[in-house]
C-alpha cells in the first residue's frame, strides 16, 4: 500500500538529488580554466540527459529486473513495463526515478577525468556504454539481488554504485585519454572559485536526499542517515583544511573537497552507524582523500578534477568503514569494533571487486571508443578550449 | 629608454614573469587581450563547416627599461614564450620620451 508520508519525502529527495548533477558541473567548472567552464557544466547536463533515456528504456530493468546468476537484471521492465503507480510504501514509478537520478550523477561524477579534452560525441557514446557496462552490474550487485548483496554486503546510498565506480572510472578514463596539454608545466589556475564552492553546497545540500531517500520511508534511519551526514562532512571538510593549512594556507578549495570527501565515505554508511562513529569516518576521509590528491599530483597523472581522490578512494574507504562502524543498535549489524570481523571481509570484497571491476571495464570502454572514433578533441580546439570548439560559446567571468 | 610590448601566450606568462624576476627585471604590466596574427585566429572543421576562432586570447606584457637591458629582455621572452608554432606572439621595442614616476615632488 502506498504511504503519502513515505511517497512525499522521496519525491523531494529526488527532486534534491538531480541538483547535484548541475552541482557537480559548477563544482568541477570552478576548478578548469575560464575557457572550458561551459564545457564541463555542459558534460554533466548531457550525462544526465543520456543516462536518463538509457535507464527508462532497459537500464532500470538490467540494475533491478529479475536477477540473471548474480551478476545483471534481467529484461522484465525494459520501457518500465511492470513499473507502475502503485508499489510497497511507495509507488514503483517513484522508486525507479529516484534511481534514475543516482545513475545519472554517477556518469557526471566520471567527467573530471575527460576534462577540458573530450569530444562531446564520443562521450556520449562512451557515457552509454559505461552506465550500461559499469553503473547497471554494480546497482544490481548493491541492490538489485545481485552477488554482493547475497553475500551480505552493506551499501546504504551507493559507495561501491556511485563513487567507486565512477572514482575508479574517471582514472581509467584520464590514463585512456591522456594529460591535458601543458599538464605539469603550465599552471592551470581554476577560473573561479566561488563556482566550486556553490556547485559543492548544491552537492551537500542534495546529498541530504541523496542519504536520507534511500531509506525510501521518513523514519528513524531517514533522520539518522541525515544527521550522520551532516556531521561526516563537516568532519571531512576541517580535517581536509587542517591538513591543507599545515602544509600552507587553509583553501576555500581544499574546505570543500574535504566535504564531499566525508560525504562521500558515509554514504554507503549512513544507514547503519552512529553519529560519533561518522565524525570519524568524516575526518579520516578528509586525510586520506587529501593524501590520494598528493599523491596523484606526484604521480603526474591528469585526472583533473579528483573523482578518484576524492569519490575512489573516499568510496573504497566508506566501503571498509561501514564494516568497521556499523551498529546493532542503528541496523541490526555489528560490525568490526563490535567484533564481527565477518562483515569486515565481506565489505573488503564488495569494495575490492568494485574497485577492479569499475577500472578494468571503463579502461577497456574508454579503449574502444578512442580506437573507434577517438575520445579526444584535435590539439587546435584542445587550445582554444572546449567552450566555444564544442559548443560555439564563450563566458566571461 | 625603450619601451618594450610582448603578446605572448597567457599559459607562458609564470615562465615569461619568473625568467625576468631572476634576471632582476622587476617591473612590469600585464594586461589580457584578445588578438590575431597573419593566419587570422584559428580555423577549426566541423564535419565540413568551418568555424573560424577569430580573435585568441593572450596577454600583453608592458616594460619600460633602460636601453643596455633592452637585449636581455628580449632573449629572455623570447626564450620562455616560445613553442615554435603559430600564434607565439609579437614582440614591440618603442622609444620613451620621458619617463615620470607619479610619487616623485
Amino acid at each position: 500500500m502506498i504511504n503519502s508520508g513515505d511517497t512525499a519525502f522521496i519525491i523531494i529527495c529526488t527532486a534534491m538529488v538531480m541538483l547535484m548533477t548541475p552541482g557537480v558541473g559548477l563544482f568541477y567548472a570552478g576548478m578548469v580554466r575560464r575557457k572550458s567552464v561551459i564545457s564541463m557544466i555542459t558534460l554533466a547536463f548531457v550525462a544526465f540527459a543520456v543516462v536518463s533515456i538509457q535507464w527508462v528504456l532497459f537500464g532500470y530493468s538490467l540494475a533491478f529486473g529479475p536477477d540473471i546468476a548474480g551478476f545483471i537484471g534481467g529484461l522484465d521492465h525494459v520501457g518500465l513495463a511492470g513499473v507502475g503507480l502503485d508499489g510497497d510504501g511507495i509507488p514503483d514509478i517513484l522508486f525507479m526515478v529516484f534511481q534514475l537520478v543516482f545513475a545519472g550523477l554517477t556518469l557526471a561524477i566520471l567527467t573530471s577525468g575527460f576534462a577540458e579534452r573530450v569530444k562531446l560525441s564520443s562521450f556520449i557514446v562512451f557515457g552509454l556504454l559505461w552506465t550500461t557496462l559499469v553503473y547497471d552490474p554494480l546497482a544490481h550487485w548493491a541492490w538489485g539481488g545481485g552477488w554482493a548483496s547475497q553475500l551480505g554486503a552493506l551499501d546504504f546510498a551507493g559507495g561501491t554504485v556511485v563513487h567507486i565506480s565512477s572514482g575508479f572510472g574517471a582514472l581509467a578514463a584520464a590514463l585512456v585519454i591522456g594529460k591535458r596539454l601543458g599538464f605539469g608545466q603550465e599552471t592551470m589556475e581554476p577560473a573561479n572559485i566561488p563556482l566550486t564552492l556553490l556547485g559543492g553546497a548544491l552537492l551537500w545540500f542534495g546529498w541530504f536526499g541523496f542519504n536520507a531517500g534511500s531509506e525510501l520511508a521518513a523514519d528513524g534511519i531517514a533522520a539518522n542517515a541525515f544527521t550522520v551526514t551532516l556531521v561526516a562532512a563537516s568532519a571531512g571538510a576541517l580535517a581536509w583544511m587542517g591538513a591543507s593549512w599545515i602544509k600552507g594556507k587553509p583553501s576555500s578549495l581544499g574546505m570543500i573537497s574535504g566535504a564531499i570527501a566525508g560525504l562521500v565515505a558515509i554514504t554507503p554508511a549512513c544507514g547503519f552507524v552512529d553519529t560519533m562513529s561518522a565524525i570519524v569516518i568524516g575526518a579520516v576521509a578528509g586525510l586520506l582523500c587529501y593524501a590520494a590528491l598528493l599523491f596523484r599530483l606526484k604521480k603526474g597523472l591528469d585526472e583533473s578534477l579528483d573523482a578518484w581522490a576524492i569519490h575512489g578512494v573516499g568510496g573504497f574507504w566508506g566501503a571498509i568503514a561501514t564494516g568497521i562502524f556499523a551498529t546493532a543498535a542503528i541496523c541490526g549489524i555489528d560490525g568490526l569494533i563490535y567484533g564481527n570481523v565477518n562483515q569486515f571481509v565481506i565489505q573488503l570484497i564488495d569494495a575490492g571487486v568494485a574497485v577492479v571491476y569499475a577500472f578494468v571495464v571503463t579502461y577497456v570502454i574508454a579503449m574502444l571508443v578512442e580506437k573507434t572514433i577517438g575520445l579526444r578533441v584535435e590539439e587546435e580546439e584542445e587550445y582554444v578550449g572546449l567552450d566555444i570548439a564544442q559548443h560555439g560559446e564563450s563566458v566571461r567571468m | 629608454m625603450k619601451k618594450i610590448e610582448a603578446v605572448i601566450r597567457p599559459e607562458k606568462l609564470e615562465k615569461v614573469s619568473e625568467a625576468l624576476l631572476d634576471k632582476g627585471h622587476h617591473a612590469m604590466t600585464v594586461t589580457e587581450v584578445r588578438g590575431r596574427g597573419a593566419q587570422r585566429g584559428i580555423a577549426l572543421q566541423f564535419r565540413g563547416k568551418e568555424i573560424l576562432v577569430d580573435l585568441i586570447p593572450k596577454v600583453k606584457i608592458e616594460i619600460v627599461t633602460e636601453d643596455k637591458n633592452v637585449d636581455d629582455i628580449v632573449d629572455i621572452i623570447k626564450t620562455y614564450a616560445h613553442t615554435g608554432k603559430n600564434g607565439d606572439g609579437k614582440i614591440f621595442v618603442y622609444d620613451i620620451e620621458k619617463c615620470l614616476t607619479v610619487r616623485d615632488e
